[in-house]
């Protein structure tokens, strides 16, 4: 099990987090999601020690994450990497296998296969040469997300990564995050779009700086919860439009 | 024509000659390829500072009478750090913690070298004297190219991915502060080396202009490192003839032809090239 515990972050002086705390189960997709600046980036950048944090750790099956970085895979706000880079489609997806190779050692015969079936899996073997600049957002955004099939990583996270990005790609997307799961990888998706929450994840964790709430989706995604994370205008708002949806074909049959 | 016959007679007559072609050439070379990874990184301002932030490193071990690579390597590795202290420390952003580091390294050297030596010494220091390269100095330029060529081989994965994507690679745990020193700690090197072919002034020239040119032509990382040292070994050539036939200044000759295959790649390259863009969109 994938575990943050008792994580605090503070930026500037202002407590960001303060000793939270959460569990992510195996085989699911766990969605955080939350109010701008609810802190959901900073509880998975704090967890990867990507950002000084003033205590706490993450931890796979009990022992620190410090220790097991080559298990987990982070797909990134898509904006982060510099896009006139001299690097085509394949050598992105192929510096997924880096993880594991460690110093001295080139991709070799393996893990250029792995890098093809993944682009394969994403649909994008046809653009393997072509330089990263030249793609659309979703196009970019499934790049990404072949590079974390090919870290083959036991905790996928991923920073909204439906920001931007068509359709088609958004769909392609999670039908790979849904094909991890049964695999039985551990699926965290930020997300701030609340459409297809209901949809799209197993569990979910609402975020306030602190947890509002967490649990399975059909638990959690309730219009009280809303309110206390968000205004409650939006929360009305939300919920009459869901309201109108179960009424017209049971959107939320399985739960 | 007759020229480049006399060139090459002078050449073939002048033990020196030899010499400082093929330094110059070497540190064409070695600036060619650093520069590629100082340029993507977004670091040319850095470079500029290193290669100044260096002199007092020089001046100390002359005065030492140590090896001019120690002294300047302590010195450089003493900058990058103190950027990086100041950065990091402050609100301040990083051109002005370069500015500030830079410029006062810059102004101690200054001072340590009129404590230590003549004017002359300074002049050459600053803007190279190539044909005063001495066979020990080959030497010491081959071993340095050696290096760098060791140091891209052996990490070329990790500068590709600290360049390209720094956070993916601090997810998988690398020690990215780690190569970022080691690069500057290059970047030291090849400024030594190119101390007495272009100057300390001129160096930063040579970090970024063929690895610029470089990138016009290629949207490959390995194919830009060759090229970028091409067209950095053309430029010492072609420059050091020049100099040598019109008798002008050789850092300044070498770092003019250098700028002028920049412009020209930059008139007609595939990947950006002004001329080319003009071609497209007549022809759709």
């Amino acid at each position: 099990m994938f575990k943050i515990d008792k994580l605090t972050v503070a930026y500037q002086g202002e407590l960001i987090l303060n000793q939270l705390s959460i569990a992510f189960q195996k085989g699911k997709i766990t969605g955080i999601i939350g109010p701008n600046g609810a802190g959901k980036s900073t509880l998975i950048k704090g967890a990867l020690g990507l950002t000084a944090t003033k205590s706490g750790q993450a931890s796979l099956d009990g022992k620190p994450l410090s220790k097991l970085k080559d298990k987990i895979a982070y797909v990134e706000q898509r904006a982060a990497v510099d896009l006139t880079f001299p690097i085509s489609v394949f050598d992105v997806v192929l510096t997924g296998t880096y993880p594991k190779l460690g110093l001295f050692k080139s991709p070799g015969v393996a893990e250029k296969q792995a890098t093809l079936a993944a682009l394969e899996q994403v649909d994008l073997l046809a653009f393997k040469d072509r330089q990263i600049g030249s793609l659309s957002g979703g196009q970019l955004q499934r790049i990404f997300v072949a590079r974390a099939i090919v870290q083959d990583a036991e905790v996928v996270i991923l920073d909204e990564p439906f920001v931007g990005i068509d359709m088609a790609s958004e769909q392609s997307i999670m039908s790979i995050l849904k094909r991890w799961c049964t695999k039985g990888k551990t699926i965290i998706v930020v997300n701030h779009d609340l459409n297809k929450v209901t949809q799209y994840f197993d569990d979910l964790i609402i975020m306030n700086r602190g947890i509002v709430a967490n649990g399975p989706v059909g638990e959690t995604y309730t219009k009280a919860n809303i309110h206390k994370a968000y205004s409650s205008d939006f929360g009305d708002l939300l919920f009459e439009k869901d309201d109108r949806q179960i009424q017209e074909g049971g959107a939320n049959d399985e739960y | 024509m007759t020229s480049i016959s006399q060139f090459i007679s002078a050449l073939s007559q002048y033990n020196f000659l030899q010499t400082a072609l093929i330094t110059a050439i070497l540190v064409g070379v070695m600036s060619g390829i650093i520069g590629s990874f100082i340029i993507l990184r977004g670091m040319s301002l850095m470079g500029d500072a290193i290669s100044h932030a260096v002199l007092p490193g020089v001046a100390v071990a002359y005065m030492l009478g140590i090896n001019l690579l120690f002294g300047a390597s302590v010195f450089g590795i003493l900058a990058a750090m103190l950027i990086g202290y100041v950065a990091s420390h402050s609100k301040l952003k990083n051109d002005t913690a370069i500015g500030i580091v830079f410029s006062a390294f810059y102004a101690l050297g200054f001072i340590l070298i009129s404590l230590a030596e003549s004017t002359t010494n300074l002049h050459h220091i600053l803007f190279g004297n190539v044909l005063a390269v001495s066979d020990a100095d080959l030497i010491t330029t081959t071993c340095v190219l050696i290096v760098v060529i060791l140091f891209i081989v052996l990490f070329y994965k990790e500068l590709l991915i600290t360049s390209f994507d720094t956070t993916f690679a601090q997810t998988y745990g690398l020690k990215t502060q780690a190569i970022h020193y080691a690069l500057m700690l290059m970047l030291t090197l090849v400024t030594v080396s190119s101390l007495q072919t272009v100057g300390i002034i001129l160096v930063v020239a040579m970090l970024i202009t063929p690895a610029a040119t470089a990138f016009l032509w290629t949207d490959k990382l390995h194919v830009m490192l060759v090229y970028s040292g091409v067209f950095g070994a053309v430029a010492a050539l072609v420059g050091l003839f020049i100099s040598y036939t019109f008798n002008l200044a050789s850092g300044p000759a070498i770092v003019l032809v250098a700028a002028i295959l920049f412009g020209f790649s930059f008139l007609v390259s595939p990947k950006q090239g002004i001329l080319f863009k003009v071609n497209l969109s007549n022809h759709r």
